[in-house]
């Protein structure tokens, strides 16, 4: 007797049929323990579009070759900095912006930081994909480190920075850049708040989700472009592109460039979200997050779809979304959802990583 | 020695082999006089290498259903089923790729697994893997070997930074040193060396022989087997050809022997050939041309293919003829001068060769030809779009692919060239070898080029497809005048396409031939023995 459902769990994968069934679990569980489900629900659909875009960073960095990008920490530290400088300027309290609308206001401020992070990201991705090119074979290792080392040193530069303003610097005539800095008067949940409506108890947030498909669409434009699907051909076979031409350093550089660049946005839009930029450590475990969701996704090491980072971030932001307020249902002023967490997601990369075949590729 | 019956160290008779279905020894005989250097040639594929194989008791042979036939040293049967019984009968081996430990002394290495020891304190209450080495034993064994060979070097120093040749006879010093060796088999042991460096491997040989062990030497080298063997094998396709003894027989028969025409001819030339092959319009043009591609380089070659011919390039495995069109597409860093239709190609810009009008199907299918996990569509469409731009639509000032016009052509190559496929979504992993040859040929083609490389299209494809690949490729050089370069190990296939031949021997054209040319100068061409002045046909 062959079982029916085998060839459809084979083509969805085994991780993604347990982390499914999971999720399904905790709407459930979060049913019978009588909670607000549609307020649960609504979390998930935020968490999604907060979450998104640093997911979407690793479909460049994984069709170019460099695999999964553990340092996109590299690119969070740019839009940080152009989020805190926007703040230092007080673009959102600019009158003459303030009277046309204070959406309108906070809008220009978060545009004119992705600006400021995508400038810097650029540079800083520049110099990166120069790094990873002298270390073919080993990139995921080096990303992990890499990504560790620059929030090291930024914590050192948080200190340093020049940074004037009240809203950023420790109290009391402290010195150096807070831990957790408020948004709230600059551009906290402009993106959420925008054309944000509730049906039936869910609130979507609009705004937020339209700026999470745009980029994902402009993701997905670039690789139907000529660079683009050069660049996943230097990704799938070095030897292959060079044989059509193609310079296999160059579109790794290009992939490594637009993967820091997608982190430096999706670090702000996720900061919007939230309400507050997280200096020193708090972006330390992003990278991990980020490789969970598109892992759980479908994507492997060699190959990363639109679809995957869809599917995945909704998936594992979900779990995260509904694990905490059950987890405390059943055991009440317990961890058990953090410890949740971690399982998931390093459960998932060690099994994804373990499905990669080893000596891929020549070179 | 009896004059009725002679005495034979090793007799392997009517050996044959299978792999999978696939029969690669038809009954081989290959008998050995004590004391004798005994050659064993043939092209590649013709099995020597199997022989070698059942002869040293190798697993590969014993798990893949063993062999038929029987082996007899000194007279008397044996069954060798592992390599280590091999070894106590007295058969050994001198690799082409050295098995020494560069760390080691010239003595360690010698020694290394066999080593003297003494008992020791330590020993007697552990056992006797803690028994001290005796030093002193070892290098006197060792130095006894080297001199054997007369190879004046210490046995104290390291092998790490020795010269090549030197490497090569302490691997001999080695097999001597073992105790009871009877037979000792050199696999194409000059291959590595320099011209003087095998002239004392040579010399080493025969004062090896006259101590009574006898020699199997493998080589492709005719002047060397003159020079040193007394009698010969000949296999050929798995079959026996001939025992020869060298001073019954000469060069050109050797290389008769070898080659063997076969008369099928692999494409019906139905069409008329209406081509006029301009003698002054010449396509491609190699002067000192070099490439560094491991394994196959090129070291020097000297060639002009002409417009609208097909030429083929042959020679044996790792003589040099694949580096040529990988040295040319950028893959391999190549020096030289290389003119395409008259203008100079620069080796150093990736991709220069693609914009001169010229496209590459590579002998490395699922290494270089293919992206395996992507579309039969994206694998034809993928060169040309990069190259030439086509498969594209401008949107604002945005280029991107358009999947309607990659689609429709997609469908055209797989109906004209036959692909057997599910469609043209499918990857282009899951297809057979010869399909995916299709595939390769279809993106080649799709470039639209006025000069094709080839690189071993028939290679692991069977022999319908073969046919299909080859007449295609007739067809092209026919009726589109694309000048045509095959490079192929298989002299038959160049045989019955190409318009003339350049056959590669290490690494340079020994020279040019004719389809009909006879077998004994392909033979003697691709063995590096060709005398003549270079020929051009």
């Amino acid at each position: 007797m062959r079982n029916p459902l085998k060839p459809l769990v084979e083509k969805f994968g085994l991780p993604r049929v347990i982390i499914v069934s999971f999720f399904l679990f905790l709407i459930a569980a979060a049913g019978m323990f009588h909670m607000n489900l549609m307020q649960l629900l609504s979390d998930c659909i935020r968490r999604w579009g907060m979450y998104g875009i640093l997911a979407l960073a690793m479909v460049p960095a994984v069709q170019c070759g460099i695999g999964l990008n553990f340092g996109i920490s590299m690119g969070i530290v740019g839009g940080l900095l152009g989020g805190i400088i926007v703040i230092q300027f007080r673009v959102a309290e600019m009158p003459s912006l303030v009277a046309v609308h204070p959406l309108f206001a906070m809008w220009v401020a978060v545009l004119i930081a992705i600006a400021i992070g995508v400038i810097l990201a650029t540079g800083i991705g520049y110099l990166y994909g120069l790094l990873l090119n002298r270390v073919k074979g080993s990139e995921m290792t080096v990303t992990t480190y890499v990504g560790f080392s620059i929030i090291a040193f930024m914590n050192m530069m948080w200190m340093l920075l020049p940074f004037t303003d009240g809203e950023l610097i420790w109290p009391n005539a402290g010195k150096g850049l807070r831990n957790t800095i408020s948004l709230a008067a600059s551009f906290s949940n402009v993106m959420n708040k925008t054309l944000a409506f509730t049906v039936a108890g869910i609130t979507v947030p609009t705004g937020l989700l339209l700026f999470f498909f745009l980029m994902c669409f402009l993701v997905w434009l670039f690789m139907r472009s000529k660079t683009g699907m050069a660049m996943s051909a230097a990704g799938a076979n070095p030897m292959f592109a060079t044989a059509a031409g193609i310079n296999v350093n160059k579109m790794r550089i290009i992939g490594t460039v637009l993967s820091t660049v997608l982190a430096a946005v999706g670090i702000l839009v996720y900061a919007q979200g939230f309400g507050f930029i997280q200096l020193y450590n708090g972006p330390m475990m992003m990278g991990f997050t980020s490789v969970a969701a598109v892992l759980i996704g479908g994507a492997s090491p060699r190959k990363a779809r639109i679809a995957h980072v869809l599917i995945g971030t909704f998936l594992f932001q979900g779990i995260m979304a509904l694990g905490l307020p059950v987890a405390n249902q059943f055991i009440p002023e317990s961890n058990l959802s953090e410890v949740a967490r971690l399982v998931i997601s390093n459960g998932i990369i060690i099994y994804a990583l373990s499905q990669v075949k080893g000596g891929s590729g020549r070179e | 020695m009896e004059k009725a019956k002679e005495t034979y160290v090793l007799k392997m008779d009517n050996i044959a082999k299978e792999y999978y279905g696939n029969r690669v020894l038809k009954g081989v005989n290959l008998h050995i006089r004590p004391g004798e250097i005994h050659a064993l040639m043939g092209e590649n594929g013709a099995g020597k290498s199997t022989l070698m194989n059942i002869l040293f008791g190798m697993p590969v042979i014993h798990t893949t259903g063993g062999y038929e036939g029987s082996i007899e040293v000194n007279g008397s049967p044996v069954n060798i089923d592992t390599p280590l019984k091999a070894m106590e009968l007295g058969i050994g081996m001198v690799h082409q790729e050295f098995m020494l430990i560069p760390g080691f002394t010239v003595t360690e290495n010698i020694k290394v697994g066999r080593e003297k020891t003494m008992p020791n304190l330590v020993s007697r209450l552990f056992g006797p893997s803690m028994e001290s080495l005796d030093l002193k034993a070892m290098r006197r064994d060792a130095r006894k070997a080297l001199k054997t060979i007369g190879l004046q070097i210490e046995e104290y120093v390291k092998v790490a930074g020795l010269p090549v040749g030197y490497m090569q006879f302490i691997e001999i010093a080695r097999e001597l040193d073992k105790t009871g060796i009877q037979i000792l088999v050199f696999d194409e042991p000059t291959a590595v060396l320099t011209e003087s460096e095998a002239e004392r491997l040579l010399e080493a040989m025969r004062v090896i022989s006259s101590q009574g062990i006898a020699i199997i030497f493998i080589t492709h080298r005719l002047d060397e087997v003159m020079a040193v063997a007394d009698s010969m094998t000949i296999l050929r396709d798995g079959e026996f050809v001939a025992r020869k003894e060298i001073k019954d027989t000469n060069v050109v028969e050797i290389a008769e022997l070898m080659i063997g025409r076969k008369m099928e001819k692999l494409v019906d030339n139905s069409s008329k050939d209406t081509r006029t092959i301009d003698d002054s319009q010449i396509a491609v043009s190699l002067r000192n041309y070099r490439v560094n591609m491991p394994g196959e380089r090129v070291k020097g070659i000297d060639l002009d293919i002409k417009k609208g011919e097909i030429f083929g390039i042959g020679g044996l495995a790792g003589q040099g003829k694949l580096g040529i069109p990988n040295g040319i597409m950028g893959l391999y860093k190549a020096e030289g001068q290389v003119k395409i239709n008259g203008r100079e190609l620069n080796l150093a810009k990736l991709g220069d060769a693609l914009d001169h009008k010229v496209a590459f199907v590579s002998e490395d299918r699922r290494g270089v030809g293919l992206l395996l996990d992507e579309s039969i569509e994206e694998n034809i469409i993928f060169s040309a779009m990069q190259t030439n731009g086509k498969f594209l639509k401008k949107i604002g000032w945005m280029r991107l692919y358009d999947g309607a016009a990659g689609k429709s052509h997609a469908e055209d190559m797989v109906k004209t060239l036959d692909i057997r496929c599910t469609g043209i979504r499918q990857p282009a992993g899951a297809l057979s070898g010869g399909n995916q040859q299709k595939v390769c040929l279809a993106r080649a083609l799709t470039l639209e080029p006025d000069i094709l490389f080839v690189s071993e299209p028939t290679r692991g494809i069977d022999i319908g497809a073969k046919k299909l690949v080859l007449e295609y490729l007739a067809k092209l050089n026919r009726e589109q005048g694309m000048t045509v370069i095959i490079v192929s190990s298989e002299l038959m296939e160049l045989r019955s396409v190409a318009d003339r031949i350049g056959i590669v021997s290490d690494g340079k054209l020994a020279c040019i031939l004719k389809p009909d040319d006879s077998d004994a100068d392909f033979g003697l061409a691709m063995s590096g023995a060709w005398k003549g002045e270079r020929k051009d046909a």
